[in-house]
Parts: structure tokens; sequence; C-alpha cells
């Protein structure tokens, strides 16, 4: 029903990167990307975030801290990983504690490749992920009126 | 004192427009902070949005408590600049301002998150901090008008910067701690930087944090109209004059924001401390000399 594309919060997390990624990912928030003008804020607070932007793999120690700020996210979120470590383990797949990309852990629903990936394709992967999230938040208020009840709190799933 | 028919029509349009006027202003204030940083910025509308996606997220909160809080800093903060607008007692508002503050570190305590506590705590010793100077205010007032009625000082023959004006500095010297800026954002940091997640909102989410940002809005325009009171005066051209000063002391607030970084708590209280002593108390003690 509202328009909640307008107004992405990002989580940004930083898995196992190299900070490659993390560096493009602040980039596209300087004055020459500006991802602001999207409505896009950075915050560090998961309980606020819509978008989780993720770089890097996922290893052993840091699935659980990936699940937990998933969780903590209210309802409609969006997952992106940034970077082709993100999306696959990249160069660090083989080390011995790697798990892989972000979606052996978590779903993920936009990948944005590149090593590092590059500002423009973070931007257009921000896009993406707020028109899956306005669909999304779509989706949540259909179901909202199609089951009375109130407790759709609690029922509602992606 | 009895209600006539302008105060009305001010209480309602504070109730109605307050909302707009503030959302407004933080638009403006995200998209000159923007233009400040030669970036694009967000739309102007961008804060409406905001509060607009939050209604429509899903509630997670650690205690339900935290909701009924919320609401009750809303009221009271409502409550205040009605007061205000209404014309009655200034000192009366002041005092339900501090209550309505109270409620708000209640908010952010009830969920034993640290960020969250230390975010309450550093709002407790921000309101150490500024009630001097929001004392003072209204002792400053009541030297020169011989009384707290907001209707009668509104009313004056002359307007109240032109002998207060140590008062008017230190009042907007404390505006930047209320309004949450740097260098005084102790208690909730902006957005860029992230050392205390959120401080004091850190656990508010969805509609939590939409109240909370609406509340923030009223008592913006109750703080700015406190500022209009130092400039009004009988003569109606006098309210043009307190909106230019508004204006003014709006984008001054931005510009400090812009221009500087968070200081300790420490520095906050003694600049914030020296700064009301030296300005309102100096300002003071003439005025007990010439009024005696
Ligand atoms: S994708 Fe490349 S730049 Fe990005 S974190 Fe992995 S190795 Fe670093």
């Amino acid at each position: 029903m509202g328009k909640v594309k307008r107004s992405p919060w990002l989580l940004h997390y930083d898995g196992s990167s190299c900070n490659g990624c993390d560096i493009e990912v602040l980039a596209t928030l300087t004055p020459v990307y500006d991802a602001e003008r999207l409505g896009v804020e950075n915050t560090g607070d998961p309980m606020q975030a819509d978008i989780l932007l993720i770089t890097g793999g996922i290893n052993e120690q840091n699935a659980p801290v990936v699940k937990q700020l998933y969780d903590q996210m209210p309802r409609p979120k969006v997952v992106v990983a940034v970077g082709i470590c993100a999306c696959t383990g990249g160069i660090f797949k083989d080390c011995y504690n790697i798990r892989g990309g972000v979606d052996t852990t978590i779903p993920v629903d936009i990948y944005v490749p590149g090593c590092a990936a590059r500002p423009q394709s973070i931007i257009d992967g921000i896009i993406k992920a707020r028109d899956l999230f306005q669909k999304r938040s779509d989706e949540h208020d259909e179901y909202e009126k199609t089951h009375h009840g109130g407790a759709g709190e609690e029922k509602i799933n992606g | 004192m009895k209600f006539d028919t302008a105060r009305l029509i001010w209480i309602i349009g504070y109730l109605v427009l307050a909302p707009f006027i503030g959302g407004l202003l933080e638009g403006f204030d995200r998209k000159i902070s923007a233009r400040m940083q030669r970036r694009v910025g967000p739309p102007i509308l961008q804060p409406f949005y905001d509060v607009q996606k939050l209604f429509n997220k899903q509630t997670i909160a650690v205690r339900k408590t935290q909701f009924s809080f919320l609401i009750a800093y809303m009221v009271l903060m409502i409550f205040t600049g009605a007061m205000f607008f209404g014309g009655v007692d200034l000192l009366m508002c002041f005092f339900v301002l501090s209550t309505a503050a109270t409620f708000l570190i209640f908010a952010a305590s009830v969920t034993n998150s640290p960020y969250s506590a230390i975010g309450a705590q550093r709002e407790m010793i921000q309101m150490m901090t500024y009630e001097p100077a929001v004392l003072m205010t209204a002792v400053g007032f009541y030297l020169i008008r011989g009384t707290f009625d907001v209707d009668r000082i509104a009313r004056a023959g002359s307007s109240a910067i032109v002998v207060l004006p140590g008062f008017f500095f230190a009042f907007v010297f404390i505006l930047t701690i209320k309004m949450r800026k740097s260098p005084f954002d102790e208690a909730g940091s902006h957005h860029p930087h992230q050392e205390l997640v959120k401080g004091i909102t850190t656990e508010m989410g969805a509609k939590n944090l939409a109240v909370y940002t609406i509340t923030e809005w009223y008592e913006n325009v109750f703080l700015l109209g406190v500022v209009g009171l130092f400039i009004v005066n009988r003569n109606p051209l006098s309210y043009i004059g307190a909106i230019v000063v508004i204006l003014l002391v709006y984008f001054l607030e931005i510009l400090i924001d812009n221009a500087s970084a968070r200081v300790r708590w420490q520095t906050m209280l003694k600049m914030t401390w020296g700064v009301t002593l030296l300005t309102a108390g100096v300002n003071l003690m003439m005025l007990m000399l010439i009024y005696r």
C-alpha cells in the first residue's frame, strides 16, 4: 500500500571480506555517488534496517552473527550480497574456515558481482533491492488484509 | 486564564501543522546538509517517506511497554506545545517538557540493551546540561514582563530580545543539544557515526521509531516557538521578524551540525554551563540592577 521503496535503510555487515568491497560500499555514500538521494540511510541498527548489505564470505565465526542480524531485522527485508566473495566465497572459497557465499547461511535476494563491486553496480543492486522491498511490503499488506485476527505480526514469512 | 478564539486557533494550528512543519524543516535540514557536503541529497519530503515506511513495517519490541512510554512521551510533548501556543504559563511548559523527556528515558532503558542504556544515561546528562538555560529563559521573561504567561509576554510593547540578548544566546546554544545536533548529539548518534549504534533509539524500530520521530518534530516546532517568543510583540509585523529569526537560527544549527564533530559529555557540560553563566547570568545581573 504505502510507498516504502522511497526509504530503504541499509545495514552494512562486513563478513570475511578483504575490505575492498567495504570501501566501495562507503564510496556509494560519498558525494560522488551519493546513495542518499535515493532515500538510503546507512544505519548501524538492525532493528531499523530494511536492506542487509553483506560484503565478504561467511566463515564459521561470523555465521551466527549474520544469522542474528538477519533475524533482528523487522519484515519486510531484503538481503544483498555485494562482491564475488559474498556471492560464492570468491577467492577465499577454498580456505579451511570459509563456508562460501552468504546464501550458505541466510537467503540472499540480490547478487552484486565484481571484485571489488563497483559503486555503480552497488547502486544498481540497491535499486533492485528497494523494488523487491516494495513488492514484499505490498504482499505483507495483502496478507494483513486477507488474514484477519491481528496476529499477523508473528505469522508472516518473507 | 480564559481562552479566546485566537488562542484556540493557535492551539489547533499547532496540533495539526507542527508535524508537517517539523518534517519539512527536517527535509530542508537534510537537503541543506547534503548541499554543504556537495551531495545532491534526498528529496525534501524524505522524512515523511521514512515515517510512512516505518508504519508499514513489522514491529519487533523487546518490551511491549516501550510503546506505552513513547506514547506518553508524545502526548506530553504535544501537551507542552499546545500549552505554549495556547499562551499559558511558560514555566509550566518547561516542566511538562522535562516530564516528557523522562518518559523517553524510560522508553530507552526498559529494553536492557547496553547501547540504549548508554543513550538514556547520556540523555540524562543532556537534561542536566540544558536545564539551567531553559529555566533561566523563563526567569528572564518574568523579570522583564512580570509574568510567565506566554500570551501576555507576546503582547508586550517591544521585543524581548532587546533586553534579553544574553538569554537568547544561551537558549540558542542549548538548542543544539535539544535538537540532537553535533557537537552535542551525545544521546543518539546521527547516521554517519555509529559507535553508539543509534544510542537512545537503538531498540526502537518500525512504529515505535515513527512515534519518536513525529514527537521530535512536535518538539522542534515548540522550541523554535520559544525562539520566536523572544522576537514577537504587539505589532503583527514582528511575527514576520520572528519567522525570519527562527529560520536563521535553524540554518545556524545546520551549519554547526555540519562543521563540528561530537565532543565528550564533560566538554558539553562545561561549555554549556559556562556559556549559560556568562551570557544569561550576566544578562540577569544587569536586569536585576535595572528593574530594581
Ligand atoms: S569480492 Fe574482491 S574486493 Fe570484494 S571482498 Fe572479495 S576479494 Fe575483496
